[in-house]
């Protein structure tokens, strides 16, 4: 699929950068003239990610992100949220409803999330090398006039 | 303040407004139990109508809040929540525990 356009940011896992990251998503996003839902839709999977790159990936230090935004043709927005951090030994069980090693402010629904709001999730993670999460999603073309 | 509560015989009204990710869902947490435990309401009415986001965090802070509520023998609503928080709280099947208005 070829990229139309893209973006790519680089911000440190700080939780300020949690509204950031989903902002700018929601920006980039805005191009493909999405309904109301549809940027809703990918600014929660995209604070999904985020957050849990914050939060899980580097417990104890700040650490980098990169998100990257891609357009591509057919009006598929790309989403690839990558860290370098602790990794996921067991995706599956990752991306299992309700699982979380996290503290009680987490649901452990992260990927619940992802998976119902936006069309593909691709986890692809090792440990002690890090995680990299691809989301796509498609953007109805609209009639205007 | 992240929490703005009105209290009248033990029935408790509290409203969450902005956005409630994991940043701020902590503080929000914190000031849920403060209230609660100040007041022991019978009932507690979670005001939403001000959110303009949330995410799982939110899924987080109103089962904390439930149980919170459960365990004191209260019950819960939660009114007003915008379609973006109403569409999360769907995908967590949060509705078949806590009653929304």
């Amino acid at each position: 699929m070829k990229i139309e356009n893209y973006c790519t940011l680089e911000f440190p896992s700080r939780s300020a950068n949690e509204g950031f990251a989903r902002a700018a998503a929601a920006c980039f996003a805005a191009q493909l003239d999405p309904t109301l839902e549809e940027i809703n839709d990918v600014k929660t999977a995209v604070s999904e990610a985020v957050t849990n790159a914050i939060v899980h990936a580097y417990p104890d230090r700040i650490g980098k992100i990169v998100m990257k935004l891609r357009q591509k043709e057919g009006q598929v927005l790309e989403i690839v949220v990558r860290d370098w951090g602790v990794g996921i030994s067991d995706v599956a069980q990752a991306r299992t409803p309700l699982f979380t090693t996290g503290s009680e402010e987490r649901a452990g629904m992260g990927f619940t999330i992802m998976e119902s709001f936006m069309d593909e999730l691709k986890v692809r993670s090792t440990p002690g090398k890090g995680t990299t999460v691809t989301m796509r999603r498609q953007i109805a073309r609209r009639i205007s006039g | 303040m992240a929490v703005m509560c009105e209290e009248e015989n033990r029935c408790l009204t509290a409203a969450v407004s902005g956005e409630l990710d994991h940043h701020r869902a902590k503080e929000v947490m914190e000031e849920l139990d403060r209230q609660i435990d100040a007041a022991l309401p019978r009932k507690l009415t979670l005001d939403l109508s001000g959110l303009t986001f949330t995410d799982s965090s939110g899924i987080a802070v109103i089962l904390r809040t439930y149980r919170r509520m459960s365990q004191l023998r209260g019950g819960m609503t939660v009114v007003h929540a915008p379609d973006q928080a109403r569409r999360v709280f769907r995908a967590a099947g949060l509705e078949k525990l806590v009653r929304f208005e």
